[in-house]
């Protein structure tokens, strides 16, 4: 009976929309999906954490075959992305900013599209501009893979295709976040046309940003990584 | 921290829009610079400048865009952990590397890697 009578007084109070009764307060909800949203980043950071760690080592293994890899690559593709990504992280940060400061839908989901649009512009140039280019060089790890067109390469053609799986993998790895990434921001999207957020409650948004911006970082490293450290001024 | 929703109204900070602008600038401005170091000679510290470049890229995304400057201390350690635990891995991998007598070319990582075997 205690039970019924305090759980009707606790119903008497306002809440917001989205406040899950088992925390104390909003304020304690919002921090508790931060705290699990980076707990889940952690492990992201270990997941991409072991190619990095591979990558460095076969780096000091077989440095010549990585840096003609690196110089394989086009530079103004790794470079217009990074810049699509760091927009796209603004305009995602300002998503979030809307929503704290009670502003309407309507800004809201503007805000997300844009972010949107920027991550399938990111994908865009990717696919159809850099992989295609990598495929017509044939740069492309297999039984396609332009050996005998490079003679140059000599001894150190395996570490050149070696240079391209890490290459593939690794952009490859974060291409994929970016398509959850997307398929997140769609549900963003529908939840906010709902008006299923406030000014009060918003951790969807808050902890979907936390991924898009970690997505973000983890591009922030793979573009000096491959692209750049092979020495563009060697090319 | 968890108490400026008290006196903001909000949970959670709201960080200025003018804020957002400068770090975006900043993150463009270390873009465009990244970029354009790599196209001049500095021998090793070419990858020095790159890695410093980006982790400062990193800082500023975590920081701001990421609302770690104002977020709670067990969310700090949180994330502090998992850089530590990823330092774990790249330290032990290297030092099983390094002890094997691979031939590993000193000029790799801006010779980060030599200078790690005349410490230890």
């Amino acid at each position: 009976m205690s039970e019924m009578a305090a759980h009707g007084a606790h119903e008497a109070h306002a809440h917001p929309p989205g406040f899950a009764h088992q925390f104390e307060d909003v304020a304690q909800q919002k921090e508790a999906g931060t705290l699990g949203m980076w707990a889940f980043l952690v492990t992201e950071i270990l997941f991409f954490g072991g190619m990095f760690t591979a990558y460095i080592i076969y780096r000091s293994l077989h440095l010549a075959g990585f840096i003609t890899g690196s110089h394989l690559l086009e530079v103004k593709f790794g470079a217009i992305n990074t810049a699509v990504l760091i927009c796209s992280s603004l305009t995602m940060a300002l998503a979030i900013r809307s929503a704290q400061t009670g502003k309407g839908r309507g800004q809201i989901i503007w805000w997300l599209v844009l972010t949107m649009i920027l991550g399938a512009m990111f994908l865009g140039f990717k696919f159809t501009f850099e992989w295609r280019h990598d495929y017509l060089e044939h740069i492309v790890p297999g039984a396609y893979f332009g050996f005998e067109n490079r003679p140059e390469w000599g001894a150190n053609a395996p570490y050149v295709q070696m240079f391209m799986c890490f290459y593939f993998f690794m952009t490859g790895l974060h291409a994929i976040h970016m398509i959850v990434g997307l398929g997140i921001l769609t549900v963003l999207v529908v939840m906010t046309a709902r008006n299923k957020f406030s000014s009060e409650y918003y951790n969807p948004l808050e902890i979907s940003g936390l991924y898009w911006h970690f997505v973000d970082i983890v591009w922030i490293f793979l573009f000096p990584l491959l692209y750049l450290i092979g020495g563009l001024y060697k090319r | 921290m968890a108490l400026m929703s008290e006196h903001t109204g909000h949970t959670g900070h709201v960080v200025p829009v003018s804020t957002y602008v400068l770090v975006f600038l900043a993150l463009m401005v270390g873009t465009a610079l990244t970029t354009g170091v790599a196209y001049i000679d500095l021998g090793r510290w070419n990858t020095v400048v790159a890695l410093t470049i980006a982790v400062t890229k990193m800082l500023l995304v975590v920081l701001f865009f990421m609302h770690v400057k104002y977020a709670t201390g067990l969310t700090r350690i949180v994330i502090l952990a998992g850089f530590f635990w990823l330092g774990i891995m790249i330290t032990l991998s290297l030092s099983d590397e390094l002890t094997r007598g691979w031939e590993i070319n000193p000029a790799s990582w801006g010779g980060i890697i030599p200078f790690l075997l005349h410490i230890f």
